[in-house]
């Protein structure tokens, strides 16, 4: 190591500055050991009394959550009080033994002592865990009167959670749940420790997640006395809490009660959108749940029913399950021909029953085609050939382009957490989309599957809803949304959610009521003709048929098939036709062909909502029998007289209405 | 050591040469007082604690044996690395609790600022040494602006604590460096007279629509806080307030060793980490409290001596920044469990839970041994 001789001066300048350094660190010392005098003789009487003879705790008042209405004031979701059993871990000896001993007095049953053992790993030993809610008066007297043999065992009023619509609007309530180390995570991100303390519930799912801080209202604190045991003695100042702001929703719970209802046993999604505000008026998803079963913790039998079912009553199908739209999707198609000038309305092709693209001939449902087909005709029959052309004339890039402003393939950005994307295809989304280069290819081929809405093409029924919405908006486009208005528990003020519309498409008049009126021409002379038979009122639609399997590669079992693999049944439609209230698709899983399950249910929707009639009023008489009818002879003989131009038939399957690749490829 | 038997003894001292005795006494007392206040906090964690007690003395001895020459030639790509990881960090950085300081590398997740607590002295003290005997005010341009690099990038993510702490391990050694008093005297006055405006100017600039510009939201409550800890009684205020009730209560002698009410009835927060003082001066009283300072003020003599006997100008500025250090995270934790200071982020050195800041705190322990070992050699040569 080499040494330099420093110059002696420069060496005496860094001792200077470390005696001065010195000197700067016994300050500061000296400052801290002055202040631990301050604190600790001088003050320390203070502090003691604060400490050891009156040992104040603060303890935070939880805040009421808001309530959550529907649009006529009825309650979704309310707050009601009740006493709880609950046990102080770190202040209990033996947590068993005083579970036992306080059995004998209060009915402790087994899953109620699993759910507490569950609680317990969960939470922090300082915290008392629920073992009982809902205790009765008399079991309330029992174990006060029993108190002193309980250390750390106290009777607390809370507040629960109460759903009483039960089932019903399940998925747009949604339901809250104790605090779990993964919502532990999200509040510190949020920096919300404090206002949180004291919380045990925390908005799980639907509208009680996604509006948790409007709901959640401001954690109040109160200063109290504790004796040497932790109990509180005397409170003595109060910062009272700040309740929740309620909610007010745009939805209509009786009417989401008969669109549920209307469903029956069958698996599915209904969304019904207001046109004028895109406020939601239904929003339903088949399976439902009971929402309750999971506001005091979950058992887990009632987990485990729930999460295997096969029929996942849990998944929000309207928002988060995207399916191929099927002919639903000729009516937006007919809209982007006539806006991109490739079609007027007038203007007919001639349907030979078939389109050839190369070698691969893709076929209409009616064999020997529907003859010369306008824009009119094209979708009252739904004729696959005319979109087929209009397709192929179009091209991808030009379809992704007009569809993808109308919502298709984005989130329509709902107040609802978990909504799903869908997919708009186009040539750069299966680029992004898939890794082997020959599956990044985009095939002519698959332009044509594309056209009649099968395909790659996956949208969720609310994003089908939502477009209806703006196309019946001539392109004025509202964000879907289910609160209308948040209340300030305070002030009272209501804010409006949404208002104004995100955009505006630029869309001719004269266009979009070519389309329209095809769709009317669906409900009184085509494919949902026997649904709307009879209607008071004028109404627009349009059926579609999403394939669930493609029999490509597969064996035909038919009786899995027939199950599970069914077609699925869509159904979009409006009404009025002069001045629409309501717009609304209905997806019905495995339900065969739109006009025989999905069109019905969208009739008893709109029969309610617009002449408010139930199933079973005079008017809904002729919807039922018509549905009756429908399930008893709906066969393809039956669909063949009433609609030649029923949905894409089994002919097509393997063809034109593959999704698949492969059929692109042959088309090639 | 060129006996050919088996010495134990000899292999023993071996062993220990490059450890210095006081450094060692005072180690030992602040590990001990560790231990035993965590028996009190936090009984469960004492087991981790062992392990990082083992580590850390581990990564001191083996500091120990590296002669400063050697060290200062890692000083520009330890600063490189460092500097690397924290744009690193802000490109891909994992976010805990609202800022940006995990770094993933596949194996482990590391926090690139801990590193430029070493390599910020250490790159410092080796520019001077280029520079020594010819420093010019250019050069303390040049050391700012290789300090405010870093410093810049961690003030982002945002960590206020460790900033500070990079920041200071920094300028100590600009200061030791010898820069003109008439630029340090006008600047410890703005920092005095701006200190000193916010605390009588509190209670207009802690309105909640006043914004701070330089600060995110959290630091300003954290500021604020302090001012007047009843703000926020729940959240940060509660810190305080509770850990000066458990520093008042302790009085001259304190409760007694696991008799305190605030810490075992669970009204103090972050008993084992952060807020470990209160334990202390809760159980053990001022008297307790002095005696820790005390053990520190050692710890700081014994370091200032071996920087104003180390031979080299770059070893004498960075055993004069690595005392500083310590010095700065006692005194920044202890005023900030006592309510002088914000609630900084800064662990009581050497004492409370947690083997990262130990790790660190041990290197530069071991980098002070091994200073005064080359000054003995020196001596002897």
């Amino acid at each position: 190591m080499t040494e330099f001789r420093t110059p002696g001066r420069e060496l005496a300048r860094f001792r200077l500055r470390v005696v001065v350094a010195m000197l700067f660190v016994c300050l500061c010392l000296g400052l801290l050991a002055t202040r631990f005098y301050y604190l600790q003789v001088l003050r320390h009487e203070y502090y003691l009394t604060r400490a050891e003879d009156n040992r104040i705790a603060l303890l935070p008042t939880v805040p009421h959550r808001g309530t959550i209405m529907d649009r006529n004031g009825v309650v979704l979701a309310r707050n009601y009080a009740t006493y709880t059993l609950e046990i102080t871990p770190d202040q209990v000896e033996d947590v068993e033994a005083t579970l036992d001993e306080l059995a004998t007095l209060v009915a402790i049953e087994a899953r109620d002592r699993r759910r507490f053992m569950k609680l317990l790993e969960e939470s922090r030993n300082f915290e008392s865990v629920p073992v009982r809610s809902r205790l009765s008066d008399e079991e309330i007297a029992r174990i006060v009167s029993q108190r002193y043999r309980f250390p750390g065992v106290e009777v607390k009023a809370r507040l629960l959670r109460d759903y009483p619509q039960g089932a019903v609007a399940s998925h747009i309530v949604g339901y809250i749940g104790r605090i779990n180390q993964r919502d532990v995570e999200r509040i510190e991100q949020a920096d919300n420790e404090a206002n949180y303390r004291g919380s045990q519930h925390i908005g799980k799912a639907g509208l009680e997640l996604f509006y948790e801080t409007e709901l959640h209202g401001i954690t109040g604190v109160e200063q109290v006395e504790v004796n040497a045991g932790g109990r509180a003695v005397r409170a003595l100042s109060r910062i009272a809490p700040i309740q929740g702001n309620d909610l007010e929703l745009t939805l209509d719970i009786e009417l989401q009660r008969v669109a549920e209802k209307a469903f029956g046993e069958r698996r599915g999604a209904l969304v019904a959108i207001e046109p004028a505000s895109g406020g939601v008026l239904a929003l339903v998803s088949t399976p439902t749940f009971d929402p309750n079963l999971f506001v005091d913790g979950i058992s887990t039998q009632d987990w485990k029913a729930l999460n295997d079912s096969p029929d996942h009553p849990l998944l929000n199908r309207a928002i988060y399950s995207a399916y191929p739209p099927g002919s639903t999707f000729k009516p937006f198609m007919a809209l982007a021909g006539l806006e991109m000038g490739k079609r007027t309305a007038r203007q007919a092709i001639a349907d030979i029953g078939y389109f050839n693209l190369g070698n691969h001939r893709f076929m209409d449902d009616k064999i020997g085609g529907h003859g010369m087909v306008d824009l009119h005709k094209s979708i009252v029959v739904s004729c696959n050939t005319y979109y087929y052309q209009l397709a192929h004339e179009l091209g991808i890039d030009n379809i992704a382009k007009f569809m993808g402003p109308l919502g298709f393939g984005s989130r329509t950005g709902i107040d609802l957490p978990g909504e799903a994307s869908g997919v708009l295809p186009s040539p750069e989304w299966k680029r992004e989309r898939f890794r082997r280069p020959e599956q990044q290819q985009w095939y002519a081929g698959e332009t044509i599957s594309v056209g009649i809405g099968q395909g790659y093409n996956a949208y969720t029924p609310l994003q089908l809803a939502s477009a209806l919405a703006t196309l019946l908006n001539n392109g004025k486009q509202y964000r879907p949304h289910i609160v209308r208005h948040v209340v300030d528990s305070l002030s009272g003020e209501r804010r409006a959610v949404e208002r104004e519309p995100v955009r505006e498409i630029p869309l001719k008049p004269a266009n979009v009521k070519a389309v329209l009126d095809g769709m009317v021409g669906v409900n009184s002379e085509g494919t949902g003709r026997r649904a709307f038979q009879g209607a008071a009122y004028t109404s627009g639609g349009k059926t579609g048929t999403a394939q669930v399997f493609s029999l490509r590669g597969q064996r035909y079992e038919e009786k899995r098939l027939r199950e599970r693999l069914r077609d699925h049944s869509w159904f979009i439609a409006y009404a009025p036709a002069q001045a629409p209230q309501i717009a609304l698709a209905v997806l019905v899983e495995n339900g065969g062909f739109g006009a025989q399950s999905a069109a019905p249910i969208a009739r008893q929707v709109m029969d309610y909502y617009l002449l408010h009639q139930r199933a079973g009023g005079p008017a809904a008489e002729d919807a039922e029998a018509d549905e009756a009818d429908e399930s008893v002879d709906a066969g393809p003989k039956d669909e063949e007289v009433v609609e030649p131009a029923a949905e894409p038939g089994l002919p097509a399957r393997g063809a034109a209405r593959s999704p698949a690749p492969a059929a692109g490829r042959r088309a090639q | 050591m060129s006996g050919s038997r088996f010495n134990p003894i000899a292999l023993l001292r071996a062993f220990l040469r490059p450890l210095d005795p006081i450094l060692m006494l005072v180690l030992g007392l602040l590990l001990g007082a560790a231990w035993v206040l965590m028996q009190s906090a936090s009984p469960e964690r004492l087991d981790s604690q062992g392990a990082h007690f083992a580590i850390a003395l581990g990564a001191m001895w083996l500091m120990a044996w590296v002669s400063p020459a050697r060290l200062l030639r890692f000083a520009l790509p330890l600063y490189a690395l460092g500097v690397l990881l924290l744009i690193g960090v802000e490109l891909f950085g994992e976010v805990s609790k609202g800022a940006q300081r995990w770094l993933d590398i596949g194996v482990t997740r590391i926090q690139p600022s801990e590193i430029m607590k070493i390599a910020m002295p250490l790159m410092l003290a080796w520019y001077f040494q280029q520079r020594e005997g010819q420093t010019r005010f250019v050069d303390f341009v040049v050391a700012t602006l290789l300090l405010l690099l870093p410093v810049g990038l961690i003030v982002i993510q945002p960590d206020l604590g460790t900033s500070l702490l990079v920041a200071a391990a920094g300028l100590y050694v600009i200061y030791f460096a010898g820069l003109s008093w008439k630029l340090i005297v006008p600047l410890v006055a703005l920092l005095v007279i701006g200190l000193g405006s916010i605390v009588t100017l509190g209670d207009t600039l802690c309105q909640p629509d006043v914004d701070w510009q330089v600060l995110r939201e959290y630091q300003k409550q954290r500021v604020c806080t302090l001012l007047d800890p009843t703000r926020d009684p729940l959240g940060r205020g509660f810190h305080i307030i509770q850990s000066t009730i458990a520093i008042g209560s302790g009085g001259m002698s304190g409760k007694g060793w696991m008799e305190g009410t605030q810490t075992h009835l669970s009204f103090l927060p972050e008993r084992h980490t952060d807020f470990i003082f209160a334990v202390l001066a809760e159980e053990f009283g001022l008297v307790g409290a002095v005696v820790l300072l005390a053990t520190y003020l050692l710890l700081l003599v014994r370091g200032f001596f071996i920087a104003a006997f180390a031979p080299t100008h770059a070893s004498r500025l960075l055993a004069g920044s690595i005392t500083m250090i310590f010095f700065t995270y006692a005194f920044v934790n202890m005023g900030m469990v006592s309510g002088i200071l914000p609630v900084v982020g800064v662990p009581l050195p050497f004492i409370s839970y947690g083997g990262t800041a130990l790790v660190t705190l041990c290197l530069g322990v071991g980098m002070l041994m091994s200073i005064q070992r080359s000054r003995l050699r020196a001596r002897s040569s």
